[in-house]
């Protein structure tokens, strides 16, 4: 967890659990929450919600050349996933194997490790994804 | 009446045979898997850690209870690998299942037994008057457990956890605690010393005078409780520090084999530590019937056993889960040594 520690934290609603925001005049789901619905503009209304869980692949790819802090976690997997309600977001796919890892894949959210770099600093909690059928 | 209303149990999903393990230190895998009755354990991955596991089990145990996560009054992680010496698991815990913030939360520690530990403290705060408000507890047990290489312990140290939650409403309980005791001394068979990497035991002093002295103690303490013996019960489930050690003492009380297996899940995924007795018990309410009676002892090093008495209500069978904690068993993936050493981070570049 680097850089600055309440920039982070005021994320950990949309890392642990997904907190975006959704437009009620559009019907439209960001993650993350957005300060205005790209759509609506001043129409718009967002309020609080909760992404669903599960969604599927749309597209992926796998890294082979991990950034600084994820340089032993090679080859994995970095995938677009389409939620439920259609909200995309950028995610590690782990626990599934090779041949599972496809367009179209079903995936569910897990909670995991995202960054353990500095052995007496704090640890980075959040979403990654695997394929679940 | 008192008792659980939901549970979950996360296993991860690598695992290494014992074989395995004994092929890189030239033992003889077959004899050793034999001795033990253990044949794999689950490993965690590079990113889960007591924390993780813990969440994962706290949003099953939700799910399966049908609570709504605010409505948490507490949060306990037992764990003997909490990720920080200082700064609580139970609070990202209660954060990331959406519990927060109105809760009280704390971690504990007693070698194995400390997810137990937790249980008896949901069970008072849920039936005490002060604090009124908590009407429902979470008491996790989670452990990534370290085994030193070539150690005795490395065969069977494991990772998983399991979560109970606690609550008083009879359309609720699915099994209700009749009855819970503890017994505990200073006993020093395994210890890990601030800032050491891996604990370190007494080797044959960790059977008779601690693990054996004390299950048997809390099961007989509470069996002369509740007046009853081992003949009442349709399950027992006892800490599982390999998959001998709880035949053994199941044998010593006078329990048959048929009302230990449905609990006995160290030989497939190995000594989960805090979390083993917890997994064990959930498996046994996954096929529980209404009326139905469990005893379940935990055991932790240092020494202390904590007692249950369960008895399944009419509730269970409507609140089945979708998978059985052996159907959990079965979504795995083995990895060799070299991996296991790189998932644990044994190697010190790492």
């Amino acid at each position: 967890m680097n850089g600055a520690l309440p920039l982070i934290w005021r994320k950990f609603g949309e890392r642990y659990d997904l907190d975006g925001n959704f437009c009620e005049t559009c019907g439209t789901a960001f993650f993350p929450a957005r300060p205005v619905c790209p759509s609506c503009r001043r129409r718009g209304k967002l309020v609080p919600k909760k992404m669903p869980k599960t969604g599927k692949i749309v597209s992926f790819t796998e890294v082979f050349t991990g950034p600084a802090g994820f340089e032993h976690e090679t080859p994995y997997f970095i995938a677009i996933v389409e939620l439920d309600n259609k909200a995309r977001l950028l995610t590690q796919i782990v626990d599934s194997e090779k041949e599972r890892v496809k367009i179209g894949a079903k995936v569910g959210k897990v909670f995991r490790k995202i960054s353990d770099i500095d052995p007496e600093g704090p640890i980075a909690y959040g979403y990654k994804f695997k394929v679940v059928c | 009446m008192v008792g659980i209303v939901g549970y979950g149990v996360y296993v991860p999903k690598y695992r290494i045979t014992v074989e395995e393990i004994a092929r890189v230190w030239k033992k003889d895998g077959k004899a050793i898997s034999a001795g033990l009755n253990v044949k794999e354990k689950a490993v965690g991955s590079f990113d889960e850690d007591a924390c993780t596991i813990s969440v994962e089990a706290a949003r099953r145990a939700l799910a399966h209870s049908g609570i709504y996560a605010a409505n948490l009054g507490a949060v306990y992680v037992g764990s003997e690998s909490h990720p920080y010496a200082v700064k609580p698991t139970a609070s990202i815990v209660a954060d990331a299942v959406g519990a927060s913030p109105e809760l009280t939360a704390a971690d504990l520690e007693f070698a194995c037994k400390a997810g137990t530990a937790g249980i008896q403290m949901c069970l008072a705060l849920v039936e005490s008057k002060m604090p009124a408000w908590i009407k429902y507890g979470m008491s996790i047990g989670a452990d990534t457990a370290q085994g030193r290489p070539n150690d005795a312990l490395e065969f069977t140290a494991a990772s998983g956890g399991a979560a109970f939650i606690v609550g008083k409403k009879e359309d609720e309980v699915i099994a209700e605690v009749l009855d819970t005791y503890s017994y505990t001394t200073d006993t020093p068979d395994f210890w890990r010393r601030q800032h050491a990497e891996f604990p370190r035991h007494a080797g044959r002093f960790t059977g008779k005078p601690a693990y054996f002295k004390h299950v048997i103690a809390g099961a007989n303490g509470i069996m002369k409780r509740v007046n009853m013996k081992p003949s009442d019960f349709d399950y027992a489930v006892f800490h599982q520090p390999n998959g001998k050690f709880p035949i053994r003492v199941a044998k010593q009380l006078g329990f048959e084999k048929k009302q230990i297996e449905q609990g006995l899940t160290t030989p497939l995924i190995g000594n989960t530590y805090s979390g083993s007795m917890m997994i064990g018990l959930a498996s046994v309410l996954d096929k529980a019937k209404p009326g139905e009676k469990i005893l379940a002892v935990s055991y932790g090093s240092g020494a202390g056993s904590d007692a249950f008495v369960l008895e399944a209500t009419k509730n269970i069978s409507k609140k089945r889960p979708k998978k059985t904690v052996f159907d959990m068993f079965e979504e795995k993936e083995y990895i060799d040594y070299a991996e296991y050493v790189k998932f644990r981070k044994k190697l010190k570049s790492l």
